[in-house]
């Protein structure tokens, strides 16, 4: 299925070779031809869109809500979500079984979008903020393991011999103890939070990207540009640094991308088995640990931050998919 | 073949030594005591408490001594759970149950998944395509916790037609939902990898020759594309493994399944270390069990990986 022949004929080309390349490929950098593909690829975009849209609303929504996320009002408990506008509608009007929970309860003026917990605090409020406890532990451990990774990596892969064989027994025996295993151990002796959290991912996230760096690495090494440079006398870190490191970029990039809906998913999964941030802080993990004890009573405490952290992970995973493809149109 | 099996039989074996080491540290730097009131002790009962445990002697020799009495079955004592009573007895049911419900898991999502990529890959670009590429994204996006959520809210406490809590008295029905809600991500991957493998082996030349050869389809399929593509599928039985652990302890806690996982989560909480290093242990035996077994598979189905010596 070629391109038709287009109407009125081929014509004959006018210009020389030089002049169409000029033309058509000079400023095409490679930069440029992977973000062409990737906004062609349907999933990616609008992947790009959700995640941006989650990371503005986790900076704003915050920070103009007129609540807090650590505000309790136990007088307002348990309000179900009430939208202005939508509730003319008949849906999110805040009643529940025919009663209007807010006028009951003294409300009338407040509209709490995603409705209010079990001890008054705004829901909204806390799935935003909880969102961005979310992404920044995510981040943060991701970018660390970047760093630790790679030059593990880069060590392993350039020198090799006994630097190699030493470097790898010690990631083998570190990835043969479940994640699972290490991270609630961590968090078991250090005590959650913040920063302990993120430690806690670091400790075996770093291992996938120094695998995949190596890989680069030793396939890399051999070939003729690295012999040119030895033979030119740069020096080994010369060499690592500005011949093989940029050539693993590509591949550094879809792994880190790759890695940050798991760093979400494995906080989500510590504050679920009640290793997460400590109160009054919320993370998406936390508040779906709290809201799924009264998930059949009062759906939407839960339903909120669940999907939230759904559309997030989601939106991750399209994004890097879609990366790889964009980078590497054949690994398809 | 045999030496193989043997290298890496010892390595895993000195590797769960190490493992069992690194854990048995980690957890004597605990903080907190294991003891329920301790505040409310005397000095010379903790003192007496912690001889009667063999606390008192240095992290090395009670390191040999756990492993000495683990080697007869013995884990120790539970501090604070229930006190007292041997580790193995708390443990044995409960290994059982979260071992069926992850192997049902696995069965259940190896083979859907392995039949929805066949699908795809035999039918690409139509809407079965289209389909299970969408189950894939979801499955591998979505935590266990999302689908166990969904499941039990929509068809267990809306349409009830599967009781919403595990119920030891009707194991079956009652494990319908969290083993769905478990399989999802071994669905998902397993689909996914079949369905691109099984493209480029569709595509290969040894298929075209077959095909010329005249052989029929259902032949062509199930003995030259599939067998080809099982073979790598294998490699990724291990990461997959892996989320069903973690998968198993969100799992268990929304169902309330009494299992392995649900008594870690207490036992986290309670700071019973024992049950924490003992658990622990075990988690990690059956990872490097299956890893082993993987390697050895892979080694049986694909004669050059073991004259290179193993996969690096």
């Amino acid at each position: 299925m070629g391109k038709t022949v287009p109407e009125g004929g081929f014509r004959l080309c006018t210009k020389s070779h030089e002049e169409v390349a000029e033309k058509e490929y000079a400023d095409y950098s490679y930069a440029r031809e992977i973000a062409g593909r990737f906004l062609a690829n349907k999933g990616a975009a609008v992947s790009l869109v959700i995640i941006a849209t989650i990371v503005v609303m986790a900076i704003i929504a915050p920070m103009v809500s007129s609540y807090a996320y650590d505000d309790v009002q136990t007088q307002y408990n348990n309000l179900p979500p009430r939208i202005p506008g939508l509730e003319q509608v008949g849906i999110f009007d805040g009643t529940s079984d025919g009663v209007n929970l807010y006028a009951q309860k003294g409300a009338s003026d407040q509209y709490h979008l995603f409705g209010t917990d079990s001890l008054g605090r705004d829901i909204w409020t806390r799935v935003w903020s909880g969102t961005r406890i979310s992404l920044t532990i995510a981040l943060w451990a991701v970018i660390i393991d970047v760093f630790i990774g790679v030059a593990y990596g880069l060590v392993s892969g350039y020198f090799g011999g006994k630097v190699d064989i030493v470097l790898q027994r010690i990631t083998e025996v570190l990835s043969s103890i479940p994640q699972l295993v290490i991270v609630t151990l961590m968090l078991v002796v250090m005590k959650p939070g913040l920063e302990n959290i993120i430690v806690a991912l670091i400790i075996t996230g770093w291992i996938d990207m120094s695998r995949i760096v190596r890989a680069q690495v030793l396939r890399l090494k051999s070939q003729e540009f690295v012999l040119a440079a030895r033979t030119l006398g740069v020096s080994a870190w010369g060499i690592i640094f500005r011949e093989i490191l940029p050539n693993t970029l590509a591949q550094i990039i879809v792994t880190f991308m790759f890695s940050i809906p798991n760093a979400i998913f494995l906080e989500a999964f510590l504050a679920f088995v009640g290793l997460g941030v400590p109160a009054p802080l919320a993370s998406l993990g936390s508040m779906i640990n709290d809201g799924y004890k009264s998930a059949m009573t009062y759906p939407y405490m839960v339903v909120a931050p669940v999907v939230v952290l759904a559309i997030l992970m989601l939106g991750f995973n399209l994004f890097a998919d879609g990366l790889r493809d964009a980078i590497d149109p054949d690994a398809q | 073949m045999k030496k193989y099996v043997a290298k890496r039989l010892v390595i895993s074996v000195m590797t769960l030594l190490i493992i069992l080491f690194v854990l048995f540290l980690m957890l004597s730097f605990m903080p907190g005591s294991p003891f329920n009131n301790e505040e409310k002790m005397s000095p010379d009962q903790i003192t007496q408490l912690k001889a009667y445990y063999g606390l008192d002697k240095p992290v090395l020799e009670r390191f040999v001594i756990y492993v000495l009495n683990m080697l007869h079955g013995d884990f120790g004592v539970s501090y604070s759970i229930q006190t007292n009573m041997p580790i193995a007895q708390m443990i044995g049911g409960r290994l059982a149950i979260t071992v069926g419900i992850g192997l049902e898991a696995g069965v259940l999502g190896a083979l859907v998944g392995l039949i929805l990529g066949v699908i795809a890959a035999l039918r690409r670009h139509t809407a079965w395509d289209s389909a299970a590429t969408v189950i894939a994204v979801l499955g591998v996006s979505l935590p266990s916790f999302v689908f166990a959520l969904g499941l039990s809210y929509f068809l267990g406490y809306r349409l009830k037609l599967f009781p919403i809590l595990f119920d030891t008295s009707a194991p079956l029905s009652s494990s319908v939902l969290p083993v769905i809600a478990l399989s999802m991500f071994t669905l998902a991957s397993v689909e996914r990898y079949t369905r691109s493998e099984m493209v480029s082996v569709m595509e290969s030349d040894y298929m075209m020759l077959a095909q010329s050869k005249g052989l029929p389809k259902a032949k062509l399929v199930i003995n030259h594309a599939l067998r080809n593509t099982l073979i790598s599928v294998i490699t990724v039985l291990a990461p997959l493994l892996v989320n069903l652990m973690t998968g198993s302890l969100v799992i268990e806690k929304i169902f309330s399944i009494p299992g392995l996982g649900s008594l870690y989560i207490t036992a986290i909480q309670s700071n019973d270390y024992n049950v924490v290093l003992a658990i622990s242990f075990i988690y990690s035996v059956i990872f490097i069990l299956t890893m082993l077994l993987v390697d050895i598979l892979y080694g049986v189905i694909d004669p050059r990986i073991r004259l290179a010596g193993g996969r690096d």
